[in-house]
């Protein structure tokens, strides 16, 4: 589990683009000639297989060591069995309803999270008094984890959905909030002198200079944000629930059907990702303004 | 020295009436005085250029002609009113540029202008206009991380004559900049001047740039900053290459000479600080 109160500085945004590429020839040899097309393929092809090289020998070993008995297969089953586990949680049913119970209860947080934690970031930004107040509360419970304050939640609002979206809310703010807070801070003062010589107010100040220098940081924190509604929500589901992907995982396990537990863990994981990536895209978008 | 004829009688446009500027300095007991007394009209439709040894306050005294800050003591008046903030009269143009990374060349031209109230159809056209007088017609819809030191400065410039300032204030514009773009910048404002007939205040720390742009060059002090002197630079024409002009020497010589022992000073002083 990660430290999810303390996630201040943003993640580097590039690197999702930053894999691993072998090049073949290093800088001290020359490069040989070859037609320009011809070197561009083989350097896309060679980008494309080092990039999926570590994954298709990860599944491959997944698939072979049980096979071979080097694992015990009863507690890792062989990938081709726990898809196949998969595939028939997909027939039945099972697998869209526990997904859907999770989405909801993620991106449910998840957005009131961002409805919530970038106005709260904004005004502490920009107004030093709400800075002042708020800042020894703040500081406080960004250091509690998110995870100790379970129970709690649960002891106040039960173990139904409100728990769970309010347990999600409360873990994706934190990298809201702060990312927030950071970007309105740290707004280049020329910019703001600049504006402020052609005569502009704090109001208008804040609505054409702070806030949209403050949007890719923010972004930056949304997009942890949305990694932290899985992970969290994973968490709350396995401690407490009668549906979702957490759920499955943990009552797969306790039943013994670890082919299942399998196929839950590759479901959140293909998630994860998919959910990573819409974000980083959406993000891109917001600020191609950003130098490379 | 004299003057070239038509711009005697033309009134003083910015007076700055025994300015002085102070800061309190943490730790320190005594206030710190960037400016001291300082006296200087400029006239209406004047290319000034202000030169001073680094650290004299040449950028605060930019600063309190924008309204940015106001003066610890003295005043500053602009057609005789006193200065009470940042307004439209007064467009700036940065060193490092200070265009807004997310806004296109034209949305930066247009930022002045939405400030202004102009109707939205007309900002573009003249976002356009004053795009393509700078010489970017083409690159209107670069954004700035696109655009060369050069181009991003050109849009600056555009961006400060758009919302149609009186007073164009420069705080070493051009510093930044290799020496070739330098030079055709320079000779694009000394057009853009003549042009447009605005009043310029232009800092900067080469004499060379000053004589060659100034039809005025106020040396300064070493801190704390006064004005030591005012040098008329009057040649008969700017066409052609001024710098091989026989008096373009001597100017630069002259301004030379005056800035010498205030280098000195400012050197002994930051010296003497680390020491």
């Amino acid at each position: 589990m990660p430290d999810l109160g303390t996630a201040t500085a943003p993640a580097p945004a590039v690197a999702t683009r930053a894999a691993p590429t072998p090049t073949p020839a290093t800088p001290a040899t020359p490069v040989p000639i070859v037609p320009a097309s011809r070197g561009r393929l083989w350097r896309a092809a060679s980008t494309l297989a080092g990039k999926w090289a570590a994954i298709i020998l990860l599944l491959a070993l997944w698939e072979a060591l049980p096979r071979l008995g080097v694992v015990d297969p009863v507690f890792v089953p062989p990938l081709s069995e726990d898809l196949l586990a998969w595939y028939d949680l997909l027939v039945s049913g099972q697998l869209g309803e526990h997904l859907g119970a999770s989405l909801l209860r993620s991106l449910a947080g998840f957005v009131l999270a961002i409805a919530l934690a970038i106005p709260l970031g904004l005004a502490i930004g920009w107004y030093k008094p709400v800075a002042d107040f708020l800042s020894p509360v703040l500081e406080l419970f960004r250091n509690t984890s998110a995870v100790a304050l379970l129970p709690v939640f649960t002891l106040i609002l039960g173990i139904g959905e409100t728990t769970k979206v309010t347990f999600v809310l409360y873990a994706c703010s934190w990298p809201i909030l702060l990312n927030t807070i950071s970007g309105v801070k740290t707004v280049e003062p020329l910019l703001i002198k600049s504006a402020r010589s052609m005569g502009l107010g704090p109001a208008r100040l804040f609505q054409k200079v702070i806030l949209p220098a403050a949007v890719p940081t923010i972004f930056t924190g949304v997009r942890l944000a949305g990694a932290y509604s899985i992970l969290v929500l994973l968490f709350a589901e396995m401690v407490g629930a009668k549906a979702g992907l957490g759920y499955l995982i943990q009552a797969s396990q306790s039943s013994f059907r670890i082919q299942d537990m399998y196929a839950g863990i590759i479901t959140i994981s293909a998630i994860g990702l998919l959910f990573n990536q819409l974000l980083v895209t959406v993000e891109r978008r917001f600020s191609t303004w950003r130098t490379p | 020295m004299t003057v070239a004829p038509e711009r005697i009688l033309t009134q003083t446009k910015i007076g700055i009436r025994g300015v002085s500027k102070t800061f309190q300095v943490r730790g320190a007991d005594r206030p710190f005085t960037a400016l001291d007394e300082i006296d200087l009209d400029i006239r209406g439709g004047e290319f000034l250029t202000l030169v001073g040894p680094s650290g004299c306050g040449k950028s605060t005294l930019l600063d309190l002609i924008a309204g940015l800050t106001a003066p610890s003591s003295g005043e500053i008046v602009i057609d005789g009113t006193p200065i009470t903030g940042p307004g439209l009269d007064r467009g700036i143009v940065f060193q490092q540029y200070a265009l807004f990374p997310w806004r296109t060349a034209t949305g930066n031209v247009e930022f002045g202008l939405e400030a202004k109230g102009v109707a939205r159809r007309e900002r573009a056209e003249r976002a356009r206009h004053y795009l393509d007088l700078v010489g970017l017609a083409g690159f209107e819809e670069r954004y700035p991380h696109e655009l060369s030191g050069g181009m991003r400065q050109r849009v600056a410039i555009a961006r400060s004559l758009a919302f149609d300032p009186d007073v164009l204030l420069m705080d070493e514009p051009f510093a930044a900049l290799d020496a070739q773009t330098r030079e055709s910048l320079q000779e694009e404002l000394l057009g853009i001047w003549e042009k447009t007939g605005k009043t310029i205040v232009f800092i900067t720390h080469g004499i060379d740039e000053a004589v060659y742009l100034g039809q005025r060059v106020a040396v300064m002090t070493s801190r704390p900053g006064r004005i030591k002197d005012i040098v008329e630079i009057a040649f008969d024409s700017r066409e052609g290459d001024l710098r091989a002009d026989g008096r373009f020497g001597e100017y630069r010589h002259h301004i030379w000479t005056l800035l010498r022992d205030e280098v000195a000073a400012a050197q002994r002083e930051e010296a003497s600080s680390v020491a």
